[in-house]
């Protein structure tokens, strides 16, 4: 471990950064000066001053400098470097898990582990957990469709929550009039989920990046809005009530039962998402996804039909949210347009993008991660989604591409190979 | 006709304020390609530090006139501190990452300061002082139009002329252009590219801050959350003329701010931001990059 010196700053540094942790706490201590000290009351034309704050914001922003330069210095340092002693250990511990996951007898413990793990969830935890983990495994379904839009076929989409209102609302609209039960609802839910996408894909096909981005917006914010204010068929913002929930034919459930009822939907649903991304990802069209992501233009010239692939890409994304306005919807029993607001939609994107833009392990983890870290962050209720803001920001700074960064399949050239390669003077495959 | 005339000039005020947000957006989006969204937030904390000192110096027993210039230039000189802490936080260290990075670290940048002035504020709305005071020679006019409305247009329109001089005929602009163009050719010439950015967010945060003063002051009240809606209008504003063009942020912010008044007065209140998003939607699909914007053509 030579390089080590250059990882581990030394000990002079430590003090040159103590001296600009200062001045940045100064600074900060200045910035927030009025509106963390002072309290205006506009009314009785009082003020309180509270002085006590900034000792926080001093000592907050100087130990947090010290540490966020610490970090920056390694994250600059880390391209050349070798890695730390304990990210050495945990590359080797990955390394084991990856050889024995190639196992089948130990794969085969895994998933029997995991699958145990998945049914025996609502018996142990009961019926807060149950909820919460539904939520959670929600926006898995919902994080994994974006994906689709996102991180395949790379078209920023930031009105996906529109195409999960629809598909609540179709099934509490249709159960309302013509008493549509949850199971025939679902396929249509995921049928106007994706139509409605695709019809919103096709005036927006010659849109790309920040404008494709604002354009997806603007039409969730319309669908919401509309949801809103079309009364007469929406019942606007007073929402539909009642909505039944899943039921088998003919037996009553009673509540936790439905609830475990519903975890168990939202299980098969997530296996089957999962399953079908896979496949969708190894597929013909799901490398047209990738390929228009990558380059838009070398794709078309390899004679990928950009209009065909960018609407499949959006269909089939909008479809995943469809149905898990279904479930949403029958599961809460009610709906109004509040609960499809852009922040919404944000949350989706950042669950794709926080986890690992592509690849359906991070998107999955994004999303448990997102949702059952605020849940039981609960205790510090004030504090969580200022919490939330600034693990956003730290996360992009230094793990920019997710937590679990996809891999792509690569083909290993083996050591014969090479050996032809050299023969036959290809430097393509010599490198 | 003087229906017509009050949404006309409704429609100006209401384009006058998207317009000194839509101006940051597109400044900010000219030179590193981000959609800075917490840009609205800036607009927050510009409103909440002029009420701040308003409140301060209103007990201190100071005049009218000299609380809303002194509220204005402090709001505008704290939100340009903001801006620049903001991009040395949350946006310098992801410039070189993906796009997608610097969109999410922007969008946790926003909810963080949402909540910092939720937490350290209140979450409650704030009555806004009329911080702009009546001028007699309006009411001789035959249409309506209030002092706040004259202001906010007139200041508008000066900023606008101020910042398009100063990108037009000044180094700095010569350098911010330049940076827009093409940054390593730009710092190859020996132009200080990180400087230029950061002088770009000061700029784009204090034009923020002035329209969040302003329209304040128009509207009467505040809270944490004003920021979102404000920014996510602005923003449409500033693609509808052509994300990155100055003429053609203002141009958008005009477009909106009719559509919006006109919509509302002769079709229905309920859906104008309907037709906010409606027009934006429209005018993109005739014209992808907006009313004013360079089609983008990539070379291969």
């Amino acid at each position: 471990m030579s390089s080590q010196a250059t990882t581990q700053p030394q000990p002079g540094r430590y003090l040159a950064y103590a001296w600009r942790s200062l001045l940045v706490s100064i600074w900060f201590a200045i910035l927030t000066f009025p509106i963390i000290v002072i309290r205006a009351n506009t009314i009785t034309g009082t003020i309180t001053w509270r002085w006590h704050n900034i000792g926080w914001i001093v000592g907050g922003t100087f130990v947090g400098s010290w540490i966020w330069r610490y970090f920056l210095e390694r994250k600059r340092a880390g391209a050349e470097a070798t890695m730390g002693p304990l990210r050495q250990r945990l590359a080797a511990a990955r390394a084991v898990v990856t050889q024995a996951a190639r196992r089948p007898a130990v794969a085969r413990g895994g998933i029997a582990a995991l699958l145990l793990l998945v049914v025996a969830f609502p018996f142990v935890g009961g019926m807060y957990q149950t909820n919460i983990m539904t939520t959670a495994l929600l926006y898995v379904v919902l994080g994994l469709g974006l994906n689709i839009i996102i991180g395949l076929g790379g078209m920023l989409h930031i009105g996906y929550i529109a195409f999960y209102a629809l598909g609540a609302y179709s099934y509490a609209l249709l159960n309302l009039h013509f008493g549509l039960n949850f199971w025939l609802a679902l396929p249509v839910g995921a049928l106007v989920g994706g139509l409605f996408s695709l019809a919103i894909g096709i005036p927006v096909l010659r849109l790309r990046g920040d404008y494709l981005a604002i354009v997806t917006l603007a039409f969730a914010e319309i669908t919401r809005l509309v949801l809103e204010n079309w009364s007469s068929l929406t019942f606007g913002t007073a929402g539909i009530r009642n909505i039944p929930r899943p039921a088998i034919a003919g037996i009553r459930l009673t509540l936790p039962q439905t609830t475990t009822f519903v975890y168990f939907i939202m299980i098969l649903m997530v296996v089957l998402t999962i399953f079908v991304v896979n496949r969708l990802e190894n597929s013909r069209i799901g490398r047209q996804f990738v390929a228009m992501k990558e380059d838009f233009i070398a794709c078309q010239a390899m004679g990928v039909n950009i209009a065909r692939t960018k609407l499949a890409a959006l269909g089939l994304g909008g479809m995943w949210a469809g149905l898990a306005g279904v479930v949403f919807a029958a599961r809460t029993t009610f709906i109004n347009p509040a609960s499809f607001t852009v922040w919404e939609s944000i949350i989706v994107l950042c669950t794709v993008v926080l986890g690992g833009m592509g690849s359906i392990p991070g998107v999955i983890t994004g999303a448990l991660v997102l949702i059952l870290v605020p849940e039981y962050l609960r205790a510090f209720a004030q504090f969580r989604m200022l919490l939330f803001g600034a693990v956003l920001v730290t996360m992009m700074v230094f793990r920019p591409g997710g937590l679990i960064q996809k891999r792509r399949r690569a083909y290993t050239i083996s050591a014969q190979e090479k050996q032809v390669a050299a023969e036959i003077g290809d430097p393509g495959i010599q490198g | 006709m003087n229906y017509f005339l009050g949404l006309f000039v409704s429609g100006l005020t209401r384009g006058s304020i998207y317009a000194l947000l839509a101006l940051g957006y597109t400044m900010v989006y000219g030179i590193i390609e981000l959609i800075n969204f917490a840009h609205g937030e800036i607009y927050m904390i510009g409103a909440f530090t002029a009420l701040i000192l308003a409140s301060v110096l209103s007990i201190a027993g100071l005049d009218a006139i000299s609380i809303l210039v002194i509220a204005s230039l402090v709001a505008m000189i704290y939100s340009a501190a903001y801006g620049f802490t903001m991009e040395k936080i949350a946006y310098k260290p992801v410039r070189n990452s993906q796009r997608l990075s610097a969109l999410i670290s922007a969008i946790g940048m926003s909810l963080f300061l949402q909540n910092y002035v939720r937490l350290a504020q209140t979450s409650n709305f704030l009555p806004f002082p009329t911080l702009i005071p009546r001028l007699g020679f309006l009411q001789q006019l035959t249409f309506q139009v209030t002092s706040a409305q004259f202001v906010i247009f007139v200041t508008t329109t000066v900023v606008m002329i101020l910042l398009t001089l100063l990108i037009k005929f000044s180094r700095v602009g010569k350098s911010m252009r330049a940076a827009s163009q093409d940054k390593t050719m730009a710092m190859l010439l020996g132009v200080n590219v990180n400087r230029v950015i950061a002088l770009t967010f000061v700029i784009g945060s204090a034009t923020a801050a002035l329209g969040g003063v302003l329209i304040s002051s128009f509207t009467g009240q505040i809270n944490f959350y004003i920021g979102f809606m404000a920014g996510i209008k602005a923003f449409v504003a500033a693609v509808l003329g052509g994300i990155g063009s100055i003429p053609g942020a203002v141009l958008g912010s005009f477009v909106l701010g009719w559509t919006e008044s006109f919509g509302a007065g002769y079709i229905s209140s309920d859906y104008e931001d309907v037709f906010a998003f409606a027009i934006l939607v429209l005018i993109l699909i005739f014209k992808p990059s907006g009313l004013l914007g360079r089609p983008e053509n990539k070379k291969v």
